[in-house]
């Protein structure tokens, strides 16, 4: 392949915190040289960004991609194609899938299945336990050797304080965190929006957003006991951060994510029964959302993921409480993240190190930093340049946008994976 | 007289003077009905179709008659939610109606929210009958309505609604049309079926049957949703009836000439005793039933004068 050399671009590296205008070269898939004053090799492609942004392509570190069992609502080459379009390189993928990915078979498969679609790498988590059912726990080592980054139920809590105790513990011994989905199940059961005054006028079952925050404590507890590394995944109640910023300055291993409902949306996107922005977590308050952007901004929250959760039409179009929980988040995930950027609320290198840097440090992958010899997983965006978000109109199979309508500036001009270009151009 | 809107889904946003036009038209009706003539040429062509998705006699009942007084063909479609795979049928429904050009269409539906839905397909002009644990408009209508006959008026009475108010779409209804039309909303009940944040509706939460009663204009007794209680938000029929029932005792903390409303079915002996559910000049039980034919009528009238008149 021959060489390319990408110029005039604003160069974007969170992991060094440069921000300065420069060219990269690309070479045999991987960063050759990045920097001022590049000059284009004999044969070299050359790419002019005529100063759009050139960052890391993006970490995505919790999607559901329907594959195995869903495939009416994402197929893995679906949502390669969502991916690509928004300068996502590498989906950290959930098992509770049907069947769940508990076994290293399936673990393998879900990665050779991303290899194959040659624009994404697919790192699949392992099920926490077995079916992620909640009960006995799912063989770390041999799902580990397979391949798996990680071990969660996915949207599913580990709802017993002794089994997520077994866990935490277990895979201490295979270097893996647990990922919590941190929601009480039993508070949660049947709810279908956040409790409080929206969800009384409209008459739809709450869930107290205590729910988050107390799972929560219980897992910084048994962490504390264990000696284990929790993580929890998107996290979106001020108390809830609160927690893990106290934990976090104790020493504990606590880590969290978050997505961009949570911090660009609040309860009344749900406005008359609006079943795209029925979430899992539901959205919350205007004050909880703002609790989220300042843990963004203080550190408190380690990743954005796009927490994709494809549905179709018929899981959608349905009475509010019917309908089923989740979004499509790929295609959205930089543009509402560039979102707080031109708000103010968050600084440019800030918001895509937690695309980027913090992810690739967490799962210590060497993708995630524009630095010589790295994989050339790269998204080259124009930050200002505005889209609408249309479900109907999005690539990929997942339709069910909670940014359904919502205008968005930042767009993705290029994407690459390896040095190959997988997307504009 | 106006009315802003093409369907009729909640009270919720709608303003004073819309409700004060709905009560007057229905006011008229219900002296046209007392005096035993009908207006059957107002909806004549006009098809009305009940589509029922939860059981229910007393209020289909009253949109037939409602319908048929004011000449409109008027067809029940009761549909099975066991039978049905949940709301899935709800959009194939839309479609089968529209090709029978129904012009209003009343839903009871058991999710919040469905009419809405439902709304957004049809052609027709859509009423909800009640949805879920959301709204039940005409109910509050009928039950101002019935107010302000005996009480002359609305504003700065003292309303107390009581019992299950967390599973009542009743009770919200009637939050919002008491409170935009300034009257003193009171609700009452233990702490397990009142809704959360019901303070911001603009109403007074009590705990306490006596304290909540007292000085109240107006008595409203809610039906204790068993049937809709998952996981035991009473512990037991006799200690409800103890504390939130009403029976002589308890009412006694009312005004001496305030009245006492039931949106039925009632559960004698569980939220509300015989004696004062039958009490011939405190319950005003029976004329709510009336009430209830002569707004269904108003609202029939007023959402068909903004019908396409030809099809």
């Amino acid at each position: 392949m021959a060489d390319t050399l990408i110029t005039k671009a604003r160069l974007l590296d969170p992991a060094s915190g440069l921000d300065a205008p420069g060219a990269l070269l690309i070479r045999d898939g991987l960063i050759a040289d990045c920097g001022a004053g590049l000059t284009a090799p004999e044969g070299a492609t050359v790419v002019d960004a005529a100063g759009s942004c050139l960052a890391p392509g993006l970490i995505d570190l919790r999607a559901n991609l329907g594959e195995p069992g869903a495939e009416h609502r994402e197929t893995i080459a679906s949502a390669a194609q969502a991916a690509a379009a928004g300068g996502i390189t590498t989906i950290c993928v959930l098992p509770d899938t049907d069947p769940a990915l508990d076994d290293p078979a399936l673990i393998s498969f879900i990665a050779r299945r991303g290899e194959a679609t040659g624009s994404v790498t697919l790192l699949p988590y392992g099920a926490a336990t077995a079916g992620c059912a909640g009960k006995e726990l799912a063989e770390y080592g041999l799902l580990r050797e397979a391949g798996a980054i990680a071990f969660t139920d996915g949207v599913r809590a580990i709802a017993s304080a002794r089994t997520m105790r077994l866990a935490l513990s277990y895979a201490r011994a295979f270097g893996a965190f647990i990922v919590q989905h941190p929601e009480e199940p039993s508070l949660a059961a049947g709810g279908a929006a956040t409790e409080g005054e929206l969800a009384t006028r409209l008459g739809l079952p709450g869930i107290t957003p205590a729910a988050e925050a107390m799972l929560v404590a219980r897992d910084i507890a048994l962490a504390r006991i264990t000696g284990g590394h929790v993580h929890f995944a998107h996290v979106s109640t001020a108390a809830a951060l609160d927690l893990i910023r106290a934990a976090k300055a104790e020493g504990l291993a606590v880590t969290c994510d978050t997505a961009p409902p949570y911090f660009d949306l609040n309860e009344t996107a749900i406005g008359d029964y609006r079943t795209y922005a029925k979430l899992s977590p539901p959205l919350r308050t205007e004050m909880d959302r703002q609790a989220v952007v300042a843990a963004l901004v203080d550190g408190t929250i380690d990743a954005i993921a796009s927490d994709h959760q494809p549905r179709d039409a018929d899981d959608k179009r349905l009475p509010f409480a019917q309908a089923e929980a989740g979004g499509a988040g790929l295609v959205t995930l930089l543009g509402v993240t560039l979102a707080r950027v031109h708000a103010g609320d968050v600084p440019m290198l800030t918001a895509l190190g937690l695309l980027t840097a913090r992810p690739a440090t967490l799962l210590d992958l060497p993708q995630g930093r524009l630095v010589k010899g790295a994989p050339a997983d790269l998204v080259l965006f124009h930050p200002d340049r505005g889209w609408k978000v249309e479900a109907g109109k999005l690539p990929g199979k997942a339709q069910n946008s909670p940014f359904d309508g919502r205008a968005l500036e930042g767009r993705v001009l290029g994407t690459w994976k390896a040095g190959r270009r997988v997307f504009g151009g | 007289m106006t009315y802003p809107r093409k369907h009729l889904l909640a009270i919720e946003g709608l303003e004073p003077p819309h409700l004060a036009d709905l009560l007057d038209l229905a006011e008229s009706y219900a002296l046209l009905n007392r005096s035993g003539k009908t207006q059957r040429d107002l909806l004549k062509g006009r098809t009305l179709i009940n589509l029922f998705f939860e059981d229910s006699t007393r209020t289909r009942t009253s949109f037939e008659l409602a319908g048929k007084r004011l000449g409109a063909d008027v067809i029940n479609m009761s549909v099975s939610t066991s039978s049905v795979n949940k709301g899935e049928t709800l959009l194939d429904t839309a479609s089968t109606l529209n090709a029978m050009h129904c012009d209003l269409l009343v839903v009871r539906h058991g999710q919040s929210g469905a009419p809405s839905l439902l709304s957004q397909k049809v052609d027709a002009a859509v009423i909800n009958a009640g949805d879920g644990t959301h709204e039940h408009p005409t109910q509050a209508l009928l039950d101002a309505l019935t107010i302000r006959r005996h009480k002359g008026r609305l504003e700065g009475l003292v309303v107390a609604i009581c019992g299950d108010i967390a599973h009542s779409r009743v009770a919200r209804s009637n939050m919002h049309l008491l409170t935009t039309m300034g009257s003193r909303v009171r609700v009452v009940g233990p702490p397990t079926l009142i809704p959360a944040e019901s303070a911001r509706l603009g109403v007074e939460v009590f705990h306490d049957m006596k304290a909540g009663l007292a000085g109240a204009d107006v008595v409203m007794m809610l039906r204790l949703q068993r049937e809709r209680m998952s996981g035991g938000m009473v512990p037991s029929a006799r200690e409800f009836f103890r504390f939130y029932g009403l029976d002589a005792e308890k009412l006694a903390h009312a005004k001496p000439d305030s009245i006492v409303m039931h949106p039925g079915p009632m559960n004698r002996g569980v939220e509300i005793d015989s004696a004062i559910a039958d009490h011939l000049t405190r319950s005003v039980i029976g004329e709510q039933v009336e009430m209830g034919v002569a707004c269904r009528m108003a609202v029939l009238d007023m959402l068909s004068r903004q019908l396409p008149r030809n099809r």
